[in-house]
């Protein structure tokens, strides 16, 4: 007989310097300086985060479980995540260890094997490094859809219809279950925390795990070798009237 | 020597620009001969517009049923199998490139590069980091396998008139039907894509209600401009969120943006900040926008805004 399991949404999540935070190379190239930097979960997964909830709200799954690949002063922003309402939180605690998007992506296949999510829910791209790979590497190495750049999901017991934000549009896909879906700006706007919410949290169950005992070792094969600021842009000219604003343009053959 | 396998991206019968400029930056690797790979369910005239791009040794059509949309989950096995004889997979940073890429990577156990903005050697890229605020170095050990997607802005279009061997392979291999395209609704015809318009007019706070953010828009359709916003617009319910310009919403680089009444919060900076032209109206002289403007001047946007739709006028006729 086969044992009803739960609907289960497993949400991926990282941590990054806030999006509001003036980031500072360090003077030496060796990076971004990070000392004392408010740091926050990634904007794209608070909104995946909230987008689970929601599908948990309307009755279409059953449990809301949080992950992060992340070292152990992370855990803050799973209690985050929690407090937002999900109901439990796994913690893969790294030390040290550094891993590229195809080794959280193969993190996060453990879990997802663990955990057995019909629907996993992460940003599309963290807002530190960019990158904009790991939803997409997890579905391959799972060998199950992607949907990417969200900014709707309709389910039904079976597939997810879910509308891309795409360069020439909005694109719709049906993809079956389980699928990967990472987050765009539209799909949602994340709650506010209340403070019962955080104070409840800190109850909530949190795993932790070993990432040596995942057996995914690390594997860094892109090194940055070097971390600059960006070419400054120049103060330019203030104009005093709209006519000279309007000959300033047309002398540069911008109108 | 490398071998880089560009793939394109089009849209049925037409390659996408954004094809010829990734095709550029694989030209940049000295030496390196470039094929391109093109998806298609056959019939189709795009293989013969890459063979024309300057710089392609070759062009490699596959020709599949399921290639009728571009979905990552059927193109990346696709593209995994003509990688595997190649030392650099490029596509460009756009929705597509970015959305397939690391499907292929991870098939191919390879690492992937994003938005790589400069190509240093066979082993060392630039990308930009937090949102464009650093600019990294990376590299990775010689004979290393590399997928990347490259950022178009940073590369010029490859020339026409080139004349490359165009092979056309029917594929028979099974790929997967989990996923299903249903329709793709474009965005408006009548105003610019805000991602990749020549020029953008965003409104900020200032403005101070949808109803008078509608003069953004006036002035956008006389510059034949996209539109866009400040957070700080998004949020207090101006503009819709798809507007939004800035690190949490769409990075651009147009040639021409002009910002109206946006004082310029980092996050709004982070987002326009490889734009080639930054003019900035705003009736505080103080305002942070002012220190990266290119074309300042302080006053109030609603007669400046007007003034210089009539100016515009008066010089079309």
């Amino acid at each position: 007989m086969e044992t009803s399991q739960p609907r289960r949404i497993l949400v991926a999540i990282k941590r990054v310097v806030d999006y509001n935070v003036r980031i500072r190379v360090k003077p030496d190239g060796t990076g971004v300086m990070l000392d004392g930097v408010k740091l926050s979960i990634n904007p794209f997964d608070q909104i995946a985060v909230e987008e689970a909830l929601r599908i948990k709200e309307r009755g279409r799954a059953d449990e809301v479980v949080i992950a992060t690949v992340a070292p152990a002063d992370a855990q803050a922003t799973l209690r985050n995540a929690l407090a937002m309402g999900a109901q439990r939180a796994l913690h893969v605690v790294t030390d040290g260890a550094h891993l590229e998007p195809l080794g959280v992506a193969r993190v996060l296949l453990k879990l997802v094997e663990k955990e057995k999510p019909f629907l996993v829910i992460l940003g599309k791209q963290a807002i530190d490094d960019d990158n904009n790979q790991t939803g997409q590497m997890l579905a391959a190495l799972w060998d199950r859809p992607q949907a990417t750049f969200a900014s709707k999901i309709e389910l039904t017991d079976s597939a997810a219809r879910v509308t891309r934000e795409v360069d020439a549009g909005l694109e719709t896909l049906e993809v079956d279950l389980p699928a990967v879906v990472t987050t765009d700006l539209r799909l949602n706007e994340p709650r506010f925390v209340k403070l019962p919410e955080i104070m409840k949290a800190k109850s909530k169950p949190l795993e932790t795990i070993a990432l040596a005992s995942l057996g995914v070792p690390p594997d860094v094969r892109v090194k940055v070798t070097k971390t600059e600021p960006p070419a400054g842009r120049q103060r330019g000219i203030m104009v005093k009237d709209t006519a000279a604003l309007f000959a300033e343009l047309q002398k540069r053959g911008l109108v | 020597m490398s071998q880089v396998l560009v793939v394109a991206e089009h849209a049925g019968n037409k390659l996408n620009a954004s094809t010829a400029k990734t095709v550029k930056a694989a030209t940049t690797l000295a030496g390196a001969e470039v094929v391109v790979a093109v998806f298609t369910p056959g019939g189709s005239p795009v293989a013969a517009q890459a063979a024309q791009l300057t710089g392609v040794t070759r062009v490699l059509e596959v020709t599949h049923a399921s290639n009728e949309h571009q979905l990552a989950a059927t193109l990346a096995p696709q593209v995994a199998e003509v990688g595997k004889s190649f030392t650099h997979l490029f596509a460009p940073s756009t929705t597509f490139g970015k959305d397939l890429m690391p499907r292929v990577a991870a098939l191919l156990d390879a690492p992937q590069i994003s938005d790589v903005m400069s190509i240093e050697s066979e082993t060392r890229f630039r990308r930009p980091i937090y949102a464009g605020n650093a600019i990294t170095t990376v590299e990775v050990a010689a004979g290393t396998k590399i997928v990347a997607t490259i950022r178009t802005a940073s590369f010029e279009a490859a020339a026409g008139g080139g004349n490359a061997k165009v092979e056309t392979v029917a594929s028979n291999a099974t790929l997967p039907s989990h996923s299903r395209f249903v329709s793709l609704a474009a965005a408006s015809a009548d105003r610019p894509d805000l991602q990749s318009a020549s020029k953008v007019i965003s409104g900020g706070r200032a403005l101070a209600s949808a109803d008078a953010f509608k003069i953004i828009y006036g002035l956008a359709d006389k510059l034949g401009a996209a539109v866009g916003a400040s957070r700080a617009a998004v949020d207090a319910g101006y503009a819709p969120n798809d507007m939004q310009v800035g690190q949490t919403g769409k990075i651009i680089a147009p040639e021409l943006y002009i910002a109206i009444g946006i004082s310029g919060a980092i996050q709004h900076l982070t987002g326009i900040k490889d734009a080639r032209t930054i003019v900035a109206i705003n009736k505080d002289s103080e305002a942070p926008i002012f220190e990266v403007a290119d074309i300042g001047i302080v006053g109030d946007l609603f007669t400046i805004v007007p003034e210089l739709e009539k100016l515009i006028d008066a010089s079309k006729r």
